[in-house]
């Protein structure tokens, strides 16, 4: 959707905080969130990241007002909302099946909230046409919503959200109905959007990238609790957990002992690694440590994050596994080589074509690695 | 043999097409006869004097059609007024005997029908609502609520909740999101119970014998009157007359029913 200035777009709406302290809510016997506490600021745009099952809809249902809560308070605007129903929150929601309503038009859609809050006819068909406008819908306000694509109807159910000029708007997974090309450019289209009218955003997904673009600030869930909160950069390179870190893409385990020695940390020389001494602490370029990493850790890095070298050469403060080349293709501009240490395998892509049997090492670069203490 | 493959097939389908329109069309003789007796194969007259008789504006047809349409549109109107909330109950609301309940709609079918109108009657007797209007339409709502609660309940079943989530998550009350978004998307099943229910008041027979007669006239009971006293042109009319609805609203509900919201009823 092409951007606009303002002349186009509905009357700024201002974004709320909002705060949730302490909720706890359950379906029948099963405790789904366990004493969750948030603060989201206004104008902020959270995404509530997690595997499934793992609460963070819950969460925003609890928000919304579907999940009663067990325990705890939910805040907006510093003013206490917890039992109020739905329909009086002021929160608009983009639910994951958009939920449109097949017996009205577009326009009849996104028109619906302003009808309730009795907006003059006049008015009303403004604002429904400003709003087509604002997401590219020109001309679609009179056809029936069954006649719409899915990035149509996405941009429908968004438009219905927003018409109504809610101080929170909540997305539940929008974007896992489109087609991966359209999510891409819908990602960003939300997220300007969002920007532009400085409304305070929570948004549940499962996509790891998808948080990481659109959202100021990411919040990890795992089994109903919050396991880290932090800007994208943070939970990506300081991952709080191996469960985390796993979760950000760095799934590529080794188990070492390690020991601290003047704020570096020593690797010994074993079977399948040399002898790494790598920077640590709050210097640039250092390892990531949790814990007081002296003794055995669980070191976690990316694959993408890795290089092979071969020969002797260790390139300076980097860690190199040792290992054999046991698998190689081709998937365009660089080699896939699937590269067997020990009992492990691990995917590393080089430009320079080598063959199958060849010894090979990884290198780590101090940075790519991420250290837990059990 | 393979050319003859043929035949047992068109032996099938003509035994099929005279089982199905032989008595229609002996409807449709009857009803345009003025005189017919044996050995005749065919009416001996032919003419429409027993139509004039029939419609004429005073006449015992008239005022059991006028009886018919009445009760029925009263029929449809009190199965909506319990079907519709009790549909949304049933369907939205976990209540605890909800299959038991809807068993219990079905109770006065899977009894004889006689039995069950025999004692309704009874019952009525004691309150006096035998041979009334109003004890007529009870009776016939009774065997309508079957149709128009089981369909009233999967109608509302196929809407997604979601959809009134929607309505209720950007302001909408309650109340509000049954009237704008559940209702009008039940409408379709709705509409189709409402037309069974008026083609089963139309054509309902033994509850009517049991608590109408002699005050209370509708046209099965004419036909059945007419038929009892060897009218068969009267009969035949009659039921040609109760044809046209069924009929008609048959090709209706057709359009209307889709397949999802059968496929709810009673899951």
């Amino acid at each position: 959707m092409p951007q606009r200035d303002g002349e186009n777009t509905p009357s700024a709406m201002t974004g709320v905080s909002l705060e949730v302290r302490g909720v706890s809510a359950s379906y029948g016997e099963v405790r789904v969130l366990q004493d969750i506490s948030l603060t989201i600021a206004p104008g902020e745009f959270v995404a509530l990241l997690g595997s499934s099952g793992c609460g963070k809809t819950t969460l925003l249902r609890s928000i919304s007002g579907f999940v009663p809560v067990d325990d705890g308070q939910i805040l907006l605007a510093g003013q206490d909302i917890t039992n109020r129903p739905p329909d009086k929150r002021n929160m608009a929601m983009v639910f994951q099946s958009y939920a449109l309503w097949p017996h009205m038009t577009a326009a009849q859609n996104i028109g619906y909230g302003l009808r309730l809050r009795r907006v003059p006819q006049a008015d009303l068909k403004r604002r429904v046409a400003a709003m087509l406008d604002l997401l590219g819908l020109e001309g679609l306000g009179e056809r029936k919503v069954t006649q719409l694509s899915g990035g149509q109807r996405q941009r429908v159910a968004l438009g219905r959200a927003l018409a109504i000029e809610p101080q929170i708007l909540l997305l539940d997974e929008p974007l896992s109905n489109l087609d991966a090309r359209i999510r891409q450019t819908v990602r960003h289209e939300i997220k300007a959007l969002q920007e532009q009218l400085g409304i305070t955003a929570v948004h549940v997904t499962h996509d790891r990238e998808e948080a990481m673009v659109m959202a100021d600030r990411i919040v990890i869930l795992d089994a109903g609790h919050i396991v880290q909160v932090g800007a994208p950069e943070e939970v990506y390179n300081r991952p709080a957990s191996p469960f985390i870190a796993a979760f950000m893409g760095a799934d590529n385990v080794v188990d070492f002992t390690v020991e601290r020695a003047n704020g570096r940390v020593r690797i010994p020389a074993a079977e399948h690694n040399d002898e790494a001494f790598l920077p640590a602490g709050d210097v640039s370029g250092a390892v990531h440590l949790v814990g007081d990493c002296n003794g055995p850790v669980q070191a976690h890095f990316r694959g993408e994050a890795a290089g092979l070298v071969s020969g002797e050469e260790i390139p300076p403060d980097s860690l190199v596994l040792r290992g054999r080349i046991s698998q190689s293709s081709y998937p365009g501009g660089f080699y896939r080589y699937a590269i067997q240490v020990g009992a492990q395998q691990f995917m590393v892509d080089d430009p320079r074509p080598l063959s199958v049997g060849a010894a090979v090492g990884i290198s780590l670069p101090a940075a790519s690695l991420h250290l837990y203490s059990p | 043999m393979i050319q003859a493959a043929w035949i047992p097939r068109a032996i099938i389908l003509g035994l099929f097409a005279f089982v199905i329109f032989g008595p229609l069309a002996n409807m449709l003789l009857w009803a345009f006869t003025e005189v017919w007796y044996f050995p005749h194969k065919l009416p001996v007259e032919w003419g429409f004097g027993f139509w004039a008789r029939v419609f004429k504006p005073r006449g015992n047809a008239m005022l059991s059609l006028n009886n018919s349409v009445v009760i029925a549109i009263f029929v449809v109107i009190t199965c909506l007024l319990v079907s519709i909330p009790a549909g949304y109950a049933l369907a939205r609301g976990r209540l605890p005997w909800r299959s038991l309940i809807l068993v219990a709609f079905l109770l006065p079918q899977a009894f004889p029908s006689v039995a069950v109108h025999i004692n309704i009657a009874r019952i009525f007797y004691g309150f006096g609502l035998n041979g009334t209007f109003v004890g007529v339409v009870l009776v016939h709502t009774v065997q309508g609520l079957v149709f128009s609660v089981w369909i009233a309940t999967a109608a509302f079943s196929a809407i997604d909740r979601e959809l009134e989530e929607a309505a209720r998550n950007i302001g909408a009350s309650p109340l509000r999101t049954f009237f704008t978004i559940t209702l009008p998307m039940a409408m379709p099943g709705i509409m189709a119970s409402a037309i069974f229910v008026f083609l089963q008041s139309l054509d309902e027979f033994t509850g009517t014998f049991f608590v109408g007669v002699p005050d209370i006239m509708t046209m099965p009971l004419l036909l059945f009157t007419a038929s009892m006293e060897g009218n068969y042109q009267i009969a035949s009319i009659t039921a040609l007359i109760l044809l046209v609805p069924s009929v008609f609203f048959m090709l209706i509900i057709e359009r209307f029913l889709k397949a999802d919201v059968l496929a709810k009823v009673g899951s």
